[in-house]
């Protein structure tokens, strides 16, 4: 097979590239899932614009106020790394470096693991839990914001156009009394997918979980969001009986299929598990 | 359409080649360049067996675009030993057993290489970390992990 491989220099750049052939369009950064891709015979592109030269594009900076700013290019190894992140969300690096190995952290991109929505990934339901939002570029440069929970629709699939094109995903600052967590369950290997993994973010004080947010990743066709555990923890304080009746509604909130990394019941099981170790967690219980 | 043209540092030697933009780095390397020490073990970037270095950082040849190595420094399992002298890390999977077969070998050597440039003085963590992901059939990685510390040592 063969196509036109094209690797833009600008942002502007690449947008009129999009202009002219986004329809036939496949566009990458790091390279994994479109290698994957198209030696499965899954894509048949005839226009393939790669983002690797793209200016500025893989920059990470954090604001004075500790809010993140990390570029559609930046690698899983370049987020790990950052002190801008470990400053501002070290959370955040640490879930990242759970991605399969330090091979495919060197290559794999954040903005490209958004872009390629696989339900099983990692970066996603972490960012989708921060209540990141992805900066999108259209049609002739216009900029917009979009939650990343509400950018993962289907399993690979995003609600942008052909012609849009991530540009970098933004977290907001924290508060003092923000925490986080990623808890990833991989049963078979380390560098496995996730059988069930629990993003949570909470502002904590007197023993309420404030601002409760709990996506879980690899249960379900998009990040789920677990809006019945947030539900029934409320604005109480929690104890471990409640931790344990609210993560008892994970089992609602997901929609798991059988696969090698474990059957839908058992993951729909494991979902109350680990989202009961997450709230724990979050609640310094 | 013409084919991208790729300029990149293969072992220290400035190379220049047309690459079919749908082949990997492994088929430039294998086919292309005739180095046939990085082997194709799954070709979906598990293994490890392809592992090559590009710009210092231990990468899947088997995942990565060949246009995607233009401009870049690519080292491979042949380019480690210099002169024919090998590497104390070389000589250590020797003396340790760090290998049976042979084909995780280049990968495991190129991964291990990569982590004592990035912690000289690596923890059994840090060991366990960078190398999970090369499999080996053979060995039962003791010998591996042996080899590397014997290579810490001196």
């Amino acid at each position: 097979m063969s196509f036109e491989f094209v690797v833009p220099e600008s942002w502007p750049e690449t947008l009129t590239l999009l202009a002219q052939r986004g329809d036939e369009a496949f566009v990458l950064a790091g390279g994994t899932a479109f290698t994957l891709l198209l030696r499965q015979g899954l894509i048949r592109p005839a226009y393939v614009v790669s983002l690797r030269r793209v200016q500025d594009a893989a920059r990470i900076k954090a604001d004075a106020h500790g809010g993140l700013s990390i570029g559609a290019t930046a690698t899983h190894t370049d987020v790990v790394r950052s002190s801008a992140v470990r400053g501002a969300w070290p959370e955040l690096a640490d879930a990242v470096a759970k991605v399969a190995t330090v091979r495919v952290r060197n290559q794999a991109t954040l903005g490209g693991s958004v872009a390629h929505a696989d339900p099983a990934s990692d970066a996603p339901v972490m960012l989708a839990a921060l209540d990141a939002q992805a900066v999108v570029l259209g049609a002739g440069g216009a900029r917009r914001r979009i939650p990343v929970d509400e950018l993962l629709v289907e399993p690979f699939t995003t609600t942008l156009a052909p012609t849009d094109l991530i540009h970098s995903l933004e977290v907001r600052a924290r508060r003092p009394t923000t925490r986080a967590v990623y808890l990833k369950y991989t049963p078979r290997s380390a560098d496995d997918y996730a059988t069930v993994a629990v993003a949570a973010l909470a502002n904590v004080s007197d023993g309420v979980l404030h601002d409760l947010r709990i996506f879980l990743g690899a249960v379900g066709p998009r990040p789920m969001r677990a809006s019945s555990v947030e539900k029934a923890l409320g604005s109480g304080r929690v104890d471990a009986r409640a931790i344990d009746d609210a993560a008892a509604l994970a089992r609602d909130d997901v929609d798991p299929i059988d696969d090698l990394r474990g059957s839908a019941v058992y993951k729909r099981e494991m979902a109350r598990v680990w989202t009961a170790r997450a709230l724990r967690e979050l609640a310094g219980l | 359409m013409s084919p991208p043209t790729i300029r990149f540092s293969l072992n220290g030697h400035a190379r220049e080649l047309e690459v079919d933009p749908a082949h990997r780095l492994i088929d430039v390397l294998r086919d292309d360049c005739g180095l046939t020490g990085t082997k194709e073990g799954c070709s979906v970037g598990v293994c490890g067996a392809c592992s090559v270095l590009v710009n210092g950082e231990v990468v899947s040849a088997c995942l990565l675009p060949a246009p995607h190595v233009d401009g870049a420094s690519v080292i491979t399992i042949e380019g480690l030993a210099q002169g024919g002298a090998l590497t104390p890390l070389q000589e250590a999977f020797i003396t340790e057993g760090g290998f049976q077969c042979g084909i995780c070998t280049p990968g495991q050597i190129i991964t291990a290489t990569a982590l004592l440039t990035a912690r000289p003085k690596p923890t059994d963590a840090d060991i366990s970390e960078w190398m999970m992901g090369s499999l080996c059939r053979c060995t039962g990685y003791h010998g591996i992990t042996r080899a590397i510390k014997k290579a810490v040592e001196g």
